[in-house]
């Protein structure tokens, strides 16, 4: 399955996974308390930057993953401009899709692996309910799962429109769920039968 | 235990999945994304506890990097945007309606939308428009005014809930954790 990781190579890819979390994590802070545009402007300047230091082909790359911002880029532009404080409506926006790029290039530069190897140690404080290698299982699971489950559904809507002129709509749901549940009953049997998830 | 963690994994998979599908499908004329009615039925059919983990599990799998939400969309930038309110109530809207699921005696089908209207519709958009309003720099009445947008494609999402529950109750009794 396709990652969000960029192919391009860039330095931000050989630095820990951990320590990019937690950059993220204060500089998004930063930018929530943070109220003046010039400040935030700056901010997204940095953001462009950092982006730009991997490259034209991957700061392009980067420039797409911001488009689903636009609805809302949009809403804000035509709120700010009716009611006419066009200076909060830019701080606002500034401050929206810097955070989103900053946590976008954290995404494009760690690999898969290394991002689930940081939540199961997140997660270790509650190992006493939740084993690590349990946790481990279940992302392996569902990363193995949807592409088995993606080929069911194609095939559950071609026997719907071998069998009937209408579109399947929302009938094809119950097959696919039942199917899942029915799934979920085996896979436990097999992990049973090889000595069971701890 | 193998039986919570599978379908716990296998539901992630599922939401998944409803996101990956076209749109358009599953009602007439309406553009709607079936993965909220994946959220919902992880409440409504595992129930309220295996539901919301199924849910923290497949958002686990978006931060970490995968285009898994409709519209290809992923990585922890999800979370810094304006729709990031309805992401941390989806494991509470599954558990809502799962608890509700879990509390009635109702038939499914009516039990079922039930529970998705109150947990994927009341309780998701009391954290979506939360959300919305942080993110956008609105108050929260005009970020509900933003977010009834959604309201009438995730009304046929919990009526949908409740059939797809219904059917399966029929077919597999036993199968319908929230009710076992």
């Amino acid at each position: 399955m396709l990652t969000l990781t960029s192919p391009v190579e860039t330095w931000a890819h050989r630095l820990p996974a951990a320590g990019k979390l937690a950059a993220l994590a204060a500089g998004t802070t930063v930018l929530f308390v943070v109220d003046a545009s010039w400040i935030l402007a700056v901010a997204l300047a940095a953001a462009g930057a950092l982006y730009l230091s991997g490259g034209m082909r991957f700061a392009a790359a980067g420039l797409r993953q911001l488009y689903p911002l636009w609805p809302f880029v949009v809403i804000v532009v035509l709120w700010h401009l009716w009611t006419a404080e066009v200076a909060a409506g830019i701080a606002i926006l500034l401050r929206m899709v810097t955070a989103v790029a900053l946590a976008n290039f954290l995404t494009m530069t760690t690999r898969l692996s290394d991002m689930l190897v940081v939540f199961e140690r997140l997660a270790r404080p509650l190992s006493p309910v939740l084993p690590p290698r349990r946790l481990a299982l279940a992302f392996a699971l569902v990363i193995r799962f949807i592409p088995v489950m993606l080929d069911r559904m194609g095939l559950i809507r071609q026997s719907w429109s071998a069998r009937s002129p209408r579109p399947s709509r929302w009938r094809v749901m119950v097959p696919a769920t039942l199917a899942a549940l029915d799934d979920a009953d085996r896979v436990a049997e097999a992990l049973r039968a090889r000595g069971g998830a701890e | 235990m193998e039986r919570s963690l599978t379908h716990i994994a296998l539901f992630a998979a599922l939401i998944a999945v409803l996101g990956l599908v076209p749109k358009i499908d599953l009602a007439a004329g309406v553009p709607i994304t079936a993965q909220s009615l994946g959220i919902m039925l992880c409440g409504t059919v595992l129930g309220a506890k295996r539901g919301a983990l199924a849910v923290i599990l497949f958002l686990a799998l978006v931060a970490a990097g995968l285009p898994l939400l409709s519209g290809g969309r992923g990585g922890i930038g999800v979370f810094a945007g304006p729709s990031v309110g309805f992401l941390v109530g989806f494991p509470i809207a599954a558990f809502v309606a799962g608890w509700v699921m879990e509390r009635t005696t109702l038939s499914p089908a009516v039990a079922a939308t039930a529970a998705s209207v109150i947990g994927g519709i009341g309780v998701l958009y009391v954290f979506g428009i939360a959300g919305m309003a942080l993110v956008l720099g609105k108050t929260l009445s005009e970020a509900a005014f933003l977010s009834f947008a959604f309201l009438p494609g995730d009304v046929v999402k919990a009526v949908i809930a409740g059939l797809v529950t219904q059917s399966l109750s029929r077919m597999r009794p036993a199968s319908l954790l929230s009710r076992a």
